[in-house]
């Protein structure tokens, strides 16, 4: 892993979010500074900023991007205990032409009365819809029914979860297997003894959401939570961040047809690593969920990985150097002498040689008269080419 | 299988100090990293406002390894189809030779490297290209040695042949070095002319040592009987021959014999007046001593063991390999040099511990290219052990996966991706499912592309999506054409009658359509939503009227509202466009069609004056409506009556 650029925020105050787009070609910062800024890549990579404004009149803390089937959306959440929808808007053709993206408010969703903690799209599979989770321990769903009019949302479900809420994350999969799940956490600090997890689940016949599953293990503060994509398991995966990272397997137990409760889940812990010492603050699996990344206490972030023996461990870490940029964009692993010095050796060998001789050269003189039949289709498929 | 304790790889990022946190997001090639801190909620702090993108495998972007990637692809699909029809004892050739064609990949990048690692100026970028070229040689010496141990599978007698030119291969600095020697002026004087010759005997080749000989016992014709007996016993020198008839045991026999000629050649003190002479006859012999003098020339242990094997135990069998091995890399690594990874590599190999060797090199390699081409190849040969795992996937599978989601992360390099995808069968699908939404659709041509992978899979979700994706674009960007031909891909109805009410409502506003092309091509598409079907359906009046079919196109316009193809909103319109084809001196209405008119009209004016008791609307603009009535009313009247005439006359 290497530094591959650096990019100048130029917050003026400490970023709390940054997300990508689904395609990965923009990005969307968020700051303590009460403004958002949008990010598009370039053909050659860097990134340029094309819009930034002021979006809330506190600390924004989340900013979201809804998918890409619904057109330029973002959703942020702030200190100011409101969440807001933004749209990009193809603006006059000058604009372009300087590189800047013209975003409107299509909405402010003010039913919270404390710091709203969290926002996040809902799987595109159910609509345009938008969930938030605030401090006073309530999760709302809100619903655009008409994707050409963002500025009408309603408020579909609202959740109490009893407990001051710090996180929620979707169930990535598809309701086609099963109902639309979500799972939320909570940081509050009053009450120690209670499961700091909790699993919510979309009844058919009801038409509302009902708790399936706490997670009684799981007592200490959670800061952030994360469903692993699916891939056709027949189990849900779910990372949390609390006093350490783990990782939780649940395993939906077959009900009976009658039965019309919630799913119950075998809940199995797969993983726990305290490596970050104290505090878990964030948790995010990438595309295809082989990968596991935290940010803790320790100031890293960890990246954490199954084999194929599905032992997890962690593979990487990214650390702070704790120096101001010295202009150095960081160096590539040095892999070659994790091979070894033989290899060096060999490498000399060839460095003694010019470029004109080349391996061709040593490839066909090595070649003894006695065993020439050996290696004969090596090297001619390549020659042949050229 | 034990799991190696491997150390998580540390990267630095420039300027997060202490004390703070990092947050970090994911992309789909890389990671974001950004100094924060989540504790103090609300508080102001100032700190860093660099975000780094920190990237995991830069080797995809190297142009040179892009050709070994794209060929090695070439190469794994070409496996995949190997001999389904051939029985898997007649397969062995195919798959060395498809081995060597994936080494020879390796060596074919590799001399690019090198070449232009010679060629270039700057230092930074020669350290990166030597590297890439050491590793891209460790590979291949690793690789090799699979071939022949695993792969080829050379019996007693052939496997110590195919390990000489194995070795012979990786240590070819001896022939740089024997032109360097041939071209001085002396070449029986140079002072590397004794390592030339060793080194050839040390590699068994006896005729390019024999040929070398030759000029230096031009120069001593005194010795000219010790020269000529060196000739003799080098060329007697016995090398198995698998295609002959002869037996392992009657080459042993005959080995042996050659041997104790040897050693009697040195008993009695052939060769004692020249001491490089004699010291060839103690290697020939495979002394211990005399081998390990010579470890400069042999570089590396596994020289040594292949040397000793060559005049020791020639007819080694296979699974004793491990032993000589282990004991030549202790002899030949004194106490103080540690044995790296690609020692311990080649020593699993040896072993025949296959899963060892892949796991080494995974851990070892940052790039999963090698163990993914080379465990892909084993497998084939059904030399891996069913290793069912509950996490699903095979170590194959496994390693491919890894291999392709990195390539996916690449902007072109993703259609390689593709074809390792559906050749992993257990979670090939849905990563492919995952990786391929996600690829950046800068173009409408990128776009088809993606979607083409897609289409030929019956991945539905995703062709939905990807064309929603791109017809929410283009609507929001007001290409309403392109906006629809999407949406139709979608089948997205919703979608397709929402842009269809933007077509009808540019119409209404600058009364011509735009892509008219597309419109007129619908064909059974336009079924898709009753808004479309009324908009194709209508351009198609447009046209009849405009080719004068008035008949055709009158049928066809009042069938749009008898049907209720048409919303009612746009009836007026509709019973407008009549009005010049009432107007016209022909009679086009028949009677039934005039009164089924007038019943539209009636219909229409009824339900606009229920809705205009709910909802006031202007005054002025009720008056032009009331007028657009009053003269629809004349004309239907008035082509009532010469349509009653005119049918009138002919019935009589």
């Amino acid at each position: 892993m290497f530094v591959a650029r650096s990019i100048t925020a130029d917050h003026k105050d400490l970023i709390h979010d940054v997300s990508y787009d689904f395609h990965g070609r923009r990005m969307a910062t968020c700051s303590s500074d009460q403004s958002v800024k949008v990010w598009d890549k370039s053909e050659n990579g860097d990134w340029h900023c094309t819009a930034s404004w002021k979006t809330h009149s506190g600390s924004v803390w989340r900013v979201t991007w809804a998918h890409p089937e619904f057109g330029q959306v973002l959703a942020s959440c702030s200190f100011d205990r409101t969440a807001a929808v933004w749209e990009e808007i193809v603006g006059e053709s000058n604009d372009k032409q300087r590189g800047l993206s013209h975003w409107i408010k299509r909405t402010t969703l003010v039913d919270s009365r404390t710091s709203v903690t969290d926002v996040k799209f809902a799987p595109k599979h159910m609509g345009l819809m938008l969930t938030t989770c605030s401090a006073d321990g309530v999760v709302r769903i809100y619903e655009a029914p008409d994707v050409m009019n963002l500025s009408q949302w309603s408020l579909q479900h609202e959740i109490s979860c009893k407990l001051s809420c710090s996180c929620l994350s979707w169930n990535p999969s598809s309701s086609r297997v099963h109902p639309s799940m979500f799972a939320v956490g909570s940081d509050d600090i009053n009450v120690t003894c209670s499961g700091k997890v909790q699993i919510y689940e979309y009844n058919e016949n009801t038409r509302k959401y009902a708790k399936a599953e706490t997670l009684m293990t799981v007592t200490d503060a959670v800061h952030d939570i994360a469903f692993a994509p699916n891939l056709g398991r027949s189990f849900h995966i779910l990372a949390i961040a609390t006093k350490d990272v783990r990782l939780f397997k649940l395993v939906p137990i077959r009900k009976e047809s009658t039965s019309t409760g919630p799913t119950k889940f075998e809940v199995q812990i797969v993983a726990q690593f305290d490596n970050h010492n104290s505090q878990v603050w964030r948790v995010s699996w990438n595309i295809t969920s082989t990968l596991l990344a935290s940010s803790g206490d320790d100031g890293c972030v960890r990246l954490w990985k199954a084999n194929y023996m599905d032992n997890w461990k962690c593979t990487g870490i990214l650390k702070g150097d704790g120096s101001p940029l010295t202009g150095s964009s960081g160096q590539p692993t040095a892999m070659s002498t994790v091979l070894g010095s033989s290899i060096q050796t060999s490498q000399n060998a060839l460095n003694g040689i010019s470029a004109g001789s080349s391996l061709k050269a040593l490839y066909i003189s090595a070649h003894s008269p006695n065993h020439s039949h050996i290696h004969t289709p090596v090297g001619q498929d390549c020659h042949a080419r050229r | 299988m034990e799991e190696l304790d491997v150390e998580a790889v540390v990267t630095e990022i420039p300027a997060v100090s202490t004390g703070k946190h990092m947050g970090f997001a994911w992309g789909p090639g890389d990671i974001l990293v950004y100094e924060t801190l989540y504790k103090a909620k609300g508080a102001s702090s100032s700190g860093s406002s660099l975000i780094h993108e920190v990237r995991k495998d830069e080797d995809i972007y190297s142009p040179i390894l892009r050709k070994l990637f794209n060929e090695s692809h070439h190469i794994f699909v070409g496996l995949q189809t190997v001999g389904e029809d051939v029985p898997s004892k007649n397969k062995k050739p195919q798959f060395v030779s498809i081995s060597k064609n994936y080494r020879s990949v390796i060596r074919a990048c590799m001399e690019e490297l090198q070449q232009l690692a010679v060629l270039t100026k700057d230092a930074e970028a020669a350290t990166r290209l030597g590297n890439q070229v050491s590793i891209l040689l460790a590979i291949e010496l690793i690789w090799n040695l699979c071939e022949v141990l695993f792969i080829d599978a050379a019996p007693a007698g052939s496997l110590l042949l195919h390990l000489l030119d194995w070795v012979r291969l990786h240590k070819a600095d001896v022939d740089e070095k024997t032109r360097e020697v041939l071209q001085s002026e002396s070449p029986a004087e140079h002072h590397n002319y004794w390592d030339v010759v060793v080194s050839y005997v040390l590699q068994g080749r006896v005729e390019e040592a024999r040929q070398m000989l030759v000029k230096q016992a031009n120069l001593h014709p005194a010795a000219r009987g010790m020269f000529k007996l060196m000739d003799k016993l080098l060329s007697k020198m016995p090398f198995y021959n698998p295609r002959s008839t002869q037996t392992l045991t009657e080459f042993d026999v005959i080995w042996r014999h050659w041997h104790e000629e040897v050693d009697r050649c040195l008993q009695d003190n052939s060769f004692s007046s020249n001491q490089h002479l004699e010291f060839i006859c103690k290697i020939l012999l495979g002394d211990e001593d005399s081998l390990l003098e010579c470890k400069d020339l042999l570089g590396t242990w596994y020289h040594f063991l292949v040397t000793r094997l060559l005049f020791c135990h020639p007819t080694v069998k296979p699974t004793d390999l491990h032993y000589y091995a282990q004991s030549c890399m202790t002899m030949f690594l004194d106490s103080r040099s540690v044995s790296e990874p690609l020692d311990s590599i080649l020593l699993a190999s040896f072993e025949f511990d296959i899963h060892q060797v892949i796991k080494d090199c995974s851990i070892v390699l940052n790039n999963w290219w090698f163990v993914a081409h080379l465990t892909d190849l084993l497998d084939h040969c059904k030399l891996l052990q069913s290793h069912n795992l509950h996490f699903g996937s095979n170590l194959r599978e496994f390693l491919l996966l890894e291999y392709a989601s990195g390539l996916f992360t690449h902007h072109s390099l993703w259609q390689l991706a593709v074809d390792y995808f559906d050749h992993c069968p257990e979670f090939g699908r849905v990563y492919l499912e995952l990786q391929i939404e996600r690829v950046p659709l800068e173009t409408e041509r990128k776009a088809l592309k993606v979607l083409r992978v897609c289409e030929e899979r019956q991945m539905s979700e995703q062709v939905r999506s990807i064309c929603k994706i791109m017809a929410t674009r283009a609507l929001r960007n007001n290409r309403l054409g392109s906006a629809l031909s999407w949406s139709i891909r979608a089948k997205d109805a919703a979608f397709a009658t929402l842009i269809s009410e933007r077509f009808l409502q540019d119409y209404s506003t600058r009364g011509t359509f735009s892509d008219l092309d597309l419109i007129d091509n619908l064909g059974p598409s336009m079924l898709l939503s009753n808004r479309l079907t009324f908009l194709g359906k209508y351009r198609e009046f447009h046209r009849l009227y405009g080719q004068k079919h008035f008949s055709k196109a009158a049928k066809l316009l009042l069938s749009l509202m008898t049907a209720k193809i048409a919303p009612q909103s746009f009836w007026m319109t509709l019973l407008t466009d009549a009005l010049p084809l009432l107007e016209q001196k022909e009679v086009i209405f028949s009677v039934d069609q005039t009164y089924e008119l007038m019943f539209c009209l009636e219909e229409l004016t009824f339900s606009q004056v229920a809705a205009a008791a709910s909802e006031k609307k202007p005054r002025q603009e009720d008056d032009v409506e009331q007028t657009k009535v009053e003269l629809l009313r004349l004309a239907l009247a008035r082509n009532l009556a010469t349509a009653i005439v005119k049918e009138g006359t002919v019935d009589t």
